[in-house]
Parts: C-alpha cells; structure tokens; sequence
C-alpha cells in the first residue's frame, strides 16, 4: 500500500506539527508515508472566491504529484473536500469549454484516492483505537466541509473516544459554522467575528481545555477568536491527540 | 442600497435585532428537524420534490401552455409578463377598470419582487397586506426580512407601537390600552383586517403551486386570510412566477409534505385553499392569472443555477443559515434574503449592481442550507458559480439573448493576489522561498495588527504565531538524517 501525505498549505506554512503528527500517527500505526514535493495546495482558495481558471494549475499539480499513490491522506476535511467534491466540477467545466477532457481525467483519477485523515484510519485501516493517550477535557467542533461535504459522521468523535486519558465533552451548537469560510472571514469581516465571537463563547462555556477539529483553517480562525478574548482553551488538530501516547509524548 | 457587507455590518452591531432573529430562527430550527426526521421516508421525498421541478423546468414551455389553456377552460384569464413593469400595468389596469381604489392581498413574493404595492400606490390604489407579518410590515414603512416570518425581525413591544400609532390611518384604530401579549395583538389585527375583508371587492394573490393538468392554483398559509382573499371578492388576480407550475394534481402529494414541515414544521398547513377559474355562485365572479417571468426564463438557461428555481419559498435556508442570523433580512436588499436570496436574485437581477455582486459572497459556504433544503438545491455550488460570474465575467442569457458579461468592478487587487498566489503556488521552490522567509521574519510578524488585507482579519482575531521550520523543511531534514537522499 503506497500511503501519500498532502499537507496542505497552511499546515505545511503556519502549522507543521499537524503534519509531524500524521507521519508519527500513521508509522507507529505500521503505515510507511510518503510526502512528494511537488504538492502544494488544493486550490480551494482559488475557486471558492470565483477564480476557477486560477484553481486549475492547482489541480493539474495535485494530479501529478500523487500520480501512482494508492492513498492521499490529508489532515484537513476543506481540503479532502475541495478535491472530492470540486475536482469533477473543475475537469466537467474545462471539458465544456472545450478545453479538451485532459484536466477531467486528472481530476477524477485523484478523487477516489483522497481521505481526509479520520476516513483513513476508520475505513482503510479499521482503527478507532490508535492507542494514544491524551488527559485533558477536549470539545470537538465538527468543522463544516468535513461535516456536510465528506460526511465523517462519527469517525473522529469515535476516535477521541479511544484516547485514554481523554474527556470527550459535548459543544453546544456544534453544527453551526465557526464563520471562518476562507476568503468570508475578510470579505464579510464583522458577520464572520459574530460568528467566531458566538463559537468561542459555546467553547468556553464546556469548561474544555482545548478545542479539537480536523481542520487548522478553521483552528486559525477559533483560536485566533479565543486568543483575542484571553481565553485559555487552545486549538488542537485531531492529529496532535492522536499521535501522543503515554510512551512517546508528541511535541 | 449598501452593498451586502456594509449592511450586514450594521445589523451586527444592532442587538435587538440579533436577539429577535436569534431566537426566532433556533426556535424553528429545532422544531423543523423534529418534524422532519418523523418522516422515514424524508430523503426520497426531498428526492422525488427535487426530481419534479427538474422535469417540469426542463419542460417548462410545454407545461405552460398546458396551464394557460386549463384555466382558460375554467373561465379564468391569463395574461403574460415578460417584466416587473409589464406585469405592473396589467394589474394596475385590472384594477382600475373594476373602479376600486382599495385591494386586499394575501401575502405574495412574486409581486414584492415587482414593487406592485408601490405601482397601485401610484396609480391611487391602496394595497392593504392581510398576512398578520406584512400588516406589521406595511404599517410599520419597512421592509419584510424573512420569507414565511417577514416580521422577524420585530418583538412584541415593537408590534404594539406600530398598531397604536399606525393603525388608525388606514382603517379601524388600534384597541385602547393594547397591551403586547401575542392574543391582544392578534386579536387587534384580527378587527383591524376584518372591516377590509368584508368591505374589498379585488382580491390580489400569489400562489405557491399552479397545476398544469386542471389549472388549478394552491396558496397554503396558517392564519385564514388567505382563505378571505380568495373567495370574498368580486374580482382575483393572481400574480405568480412561471417557476411555480408543477405537471399534476398528484404531484402536489410531495410538496403538501415537504413545504409545511421544512417552513413552519407543521405536518399539515392549517390552510391550503385551491381555486380553478371560476365557478357560478361560489368565489370570484372574475378571475386573472398573470404569469410573471422577470429573469426566470434567462436563469433557466443556466445550467448550474437554474436549480434555484426549484425553490418552493420554505425558508428552511434562511432558517439555519448563521449569515442570516446575524446580518438579517434586510442586509441582502431582496423580497429574497438568505442562502436563496443569495443566489435567486442576482440571477434573476443580474449582478450588475454592488449589491447584486455582493450577494453571492454572503456565505461561508458552511452548508447547512443545502442539508435542509426540501428541493435539494445545492445553494454552495450555485454561489461559487455566480462568484465566478462576478469576478470573471462569463456567458449570460440577458432577456433570452446570449452574451457574454465582463467582470464586475472592484475586484482588480483581489484577482492580482490570487493570481499571484496561484503562481508561487503552483512553484513549490518559490512557496518554500516564502515560507523560510516568513519563517526568518516570524518574530517581526505582529499577531494583533496586520496592514492591508489582513487588517480585517485582525480587527477580531490573533494571528498564530509563524513556526521556524514549514513541514516540508523538516520532512527533508528527516529524511536526511536518516540517510535517506
């Protein structure tokens, strides 16, 4: 089995140690993982403010970079998503506009491959226990791609359950938006702040330690909220909880 | 009107209204949820809604003639409306030759969406709005913010003081020492309406279902009025979009389901009134349908937006949408706010305007409306088509002419960072080069302060702290120290 890791960019830029926990996680789990240079990323940015023709060297490099790879895992639900769910649409669109069906075949080779991280270890590797150890009072917020686009359902919240250690508490509103939403939290700056202002309040209200998702974009945004308000609740990947057991800390 | 962000701005820092909308729309939500998942068979029924309108869209030609000459048969009289204007003079015509100068209306979207009360208005017509939500509405100058609640917007305290001092001036007063319990104000609505029931002799309506087969037209409401409008006076007029003909009576069977169970999660309107022409002795004497088409058919030919007349106007959308919540109504300058507003109207307007341009960027494309869609409109596939639109210009159907729009203005920065961004990422050397840059700097990075566009990001939020060493930096240290290339 040929196991891709694809980052992201903002956690290859802002948050590498969400990426060091997938490598850690996925090898102590007996998986070898391959991270190929030549990703960079989804091009989610791109197409969801309306520059689709911009996405589309994204697309194109995402194709090649994980050309031969059984797997492409990434610890991010938006970015899974963006694949899954916006590459066929980008390759139909090419097609249409008779640009020739080269970028559609592209992007429907890589669809099937692509797992966010929770999709990887539940149904390819049949784990919900990863032997991690984690003592600390956590809230998970089901981020929206994730939620509604992947369905991840019950997968990382059957994981964090498995975390010795771990006390899983429930977050009020949990299925509302966090108001992050890529280019909106700029272009509609005072609804997406409502927004944030109203999760981190839910957070705080848990009386959790730290605030768990499978997405940094949306941790960027709640934990830059909750730092503004002096909370003292941090931000956590899924990945981090997981990759940490009582043998081997991750740091 | 502002467009969408500095609008929605306003209503964030305006409390009352993030209160009123707050409860209101939870209070729906959760009872909507409860009363769908009663449904086992849910998802085929949204399947089967959806299925319907696609056909009777993609037929729609065929479905209207096959309307027009049902209600012709039944003795009605149809008339068509290319535009808001036209269709405006047709019904302000019809009134006037019936010499009323005061019509009684339950409430409609489509003639919001044309500006009828303000067309009657100028020709000497009074419209009086008998949904107790637009009497608050009309009595108060505003403007509804919800499309089954169009009050939402006000609480109780506020109702009482538009009906004190409001009513007066249109017909019978306010009771003396009205309090703001719901039962008083229904109850002074209730004699307030009563006198123009019983006194009007135009009745004007929309419908939210037409059916093809018998050219039968179906309004469902909770209050009554409805039911008055439509069978007290002398003379109906129906003004209805050509999107809402639906092929047979059977097919009403889905939607008679789906649309009070995702709009007021009731499992049954409390009324659903149908009337087909006329018949002697019973209803109007005289009866108009004008079909308004007002940019339906140039959507239709949109093959990714088109879905958007699907729509059966539930509000689920609106409903759950936290865009809504916090920006209100009145943010999106449209008888259509919300998630479907979002993306009906700058179909239906263009996005010529700021605002109509604005309006597909009024989401953090969370969603959650087209999980509760009953038509399953996939409402965040059609915002990041018309995105596109808007930034990039493309084909257009303008009053069934194709062309092509060029991209709206405004946007030249945002499309030289993109592209720029697409550049240094689609070159991972140069994305590297940024990252240890970023990296080098990353104590000089203020985490409360950005300049340019960042600054709105900084206005409510930290930025996180950049790491020394970006991800792919350590892999290949990784690999090199484990002897690897």
């Amino acid at each position: 089995m040929r196991v891709a890791l694809f980052v992201t960019c903002v956690n290859d830029t802002l948050y590498p140690q969400t990426g060091r926990a997938v490598v850690t996680l996925l090898e102590r789990l007996g998986v070898s993982v391959d991270f190929p240079s030549e990703q960079s990323c989804c091009g989610q940015p791109q197409f969801n403010t309306g520059y689709r023709y911009e996405s589309e060297p994204l697309v194109r490099r995402y194709a090649k970079a994980f050309e031969g790879y059984d797997y492409i895992v990434a610890p991010s639900g938006s970015c899974a998503a963006m694949v899954r769910d916006n590459y066929p649409r980008i390759g139909r669109k090419a097609a249409a506009e008779g640009r020739g069906g080269e970028l559609a075949e592209l992007a429907a080779s890589v669809v099937p491959r692509t797992l966010e991280l929770t999709e990887f270890l539940v149904d390819v590797l049949g784990v919900t226990d990863v032997g991690a150890y984690y003592p600390h009072r956590v809230t998970y917020h089901p981020t929206c791609h994730g939620l509604r686009m992947l369905g991840l359902g019950e997968r990382p919240r059957r994981l964090l359950s498995a975390v010795r250690g771990l006390e899983l508490v429930e977050l009020p509103g949990a299925q509302e938006c966090c108001g992050f939403g890529g280019t909106f939290a700029v272009k509609n700056a005072a609804v997406s702040a409502a927004m944030g202002a109203d999760k981190a309040r839910n957070i705080e209200t848990t009386g959790a330690s730290a605030v768990c998702t499978v997405d940094n974009s949306c941790q960027m945004h709640i934990g830059g909220t909750l730092s503004r308000l002096g909370s003292r609740v941090r931000p956590v990947h899924i990945a981090e909880i997981l990759a940490n057991t009582e043998e081997v800390p991750f740091r | 009107m502002p467009p969408f962000p500095r609008a929605a701005k306003d209503a964030v820092g305006d409390t009352t209204l993030r209160g009123n909308l707050r409860h209101a729309t939870h209070t729906i939500r959760d009872k909507r949820a409860a009363a769908v998942a009663e449904l086992p068979d849910w998802d085929r029924l949204r399947a089967a809604g959806a299925a319907i309108k696609d056909r009777t869209l993609r037929h729609l030609d065929h479905y209207l003639e096959q309307l027009e000459a049902s209600v012709t048969a039944a003795g009605g009289i149809v008339h068509w409306a290319a535009d808001a204007a036209e269709a405006n003079r047709i019904v302000t015509d019809l009134v006037r030759e019936t010499g009323e100068r005061e019509v009684i209306k339950v409430k409609s979207m489509a003639t919001q969406e044309i500006g009828l009360n303000e067309a009657l208005e100028a020709a000497g017509i009074r419209a009086n709005e008998t949904d107790l939500a637009e009497l608050i509405v009309q009595l108060g100058d505003d403007l509804p913010s919800h499309i089954l609640v169009p009050a939402i917007h006000r609480n109780r305290g506020e109702i009482r003081d538009i009906f004190t001092e409001k009513m007066a001036r249109w017909g019978r007063a306010a009771p003396e020492g009205l309090t703001d319990s719901p039962a008083e104000l229904a109850e002074a609505a209730r004699l307030h309406l009563r006198e123009k029931f019983l006194r009007a002799r135009v009745g004007i309506s929309g419908a939210n279902f037409m059916v093809a087969e018998t050219g039968t037209l179906v309004v469902v409401e909770s209050e009554g009025n409805g039911r008055m409008c439509l069978t007290l006076p002398e003379t109906l007029i129906s003004v209805v979009g050509i999107e809402k003909v639906i092929p047979s009576w059977q097919d009403l069977e889905v939607f008679l389901q789906t649309l009070p169970r995702s709009s007021t999660a009731e499992r049954m309107n409390p009324y659903t009134s149908m009337w087909t022409g006329t018949t002697d002795g019973d209803g109007p004497r005289v009866f108009h349908l004008v079909l308004l088409d007002n940019g339906r058919t140039d959507t239709l030919a949109d093959e990714v937006g088109r879905q958007a007349l699907r729509c059966i106007r539930c509000s689920a959308c609106l409903n759950v949408c936290p865009v809504y919540e916090r920006a209100g109504g009145h943010a999106y300058g449209s008888p259509y706010p919300g998630p479907i507003g979002a993306i009906l109207t700058p179909q239906l307007r263009g996005t010529a305007s700021e605002l109509d341009a604005s309006l597909p960027y009024a989401s953090s494309l969370c969603g959650a409306c087209y999980e509760v869609c009953p038509v399953a409109i996939d409402i965040p596939e059609v915002l990041v088509h018309l995105r596109e639109r808007v930034v990039q210009g493309g084909p257009v159907t303008v009053r069934g002419t194709r062309t092509r729009i060029r991209p709206a203005k405004g946007h030249a920065a945002e499309r030289a960072a993109l592209r720029a961004a697409t550049w240094a990422l689609d070159r991972p050397g140069a994305l590297r080069a940024g990252q240890r840059l970023a990296g080098r700097a990353r104590r000089l990075v203020p985490r409360r302060r950005l300049l340019g566009p960042g600054r709105a990001w900084t206005a409510s939020r930290d930025v996180p702290a950049v790491p020394a060493e970006p991800f792919r930096d350590w892999w290949q240290r990784r690999t090199r120290e484990a002897g690897g290339e």
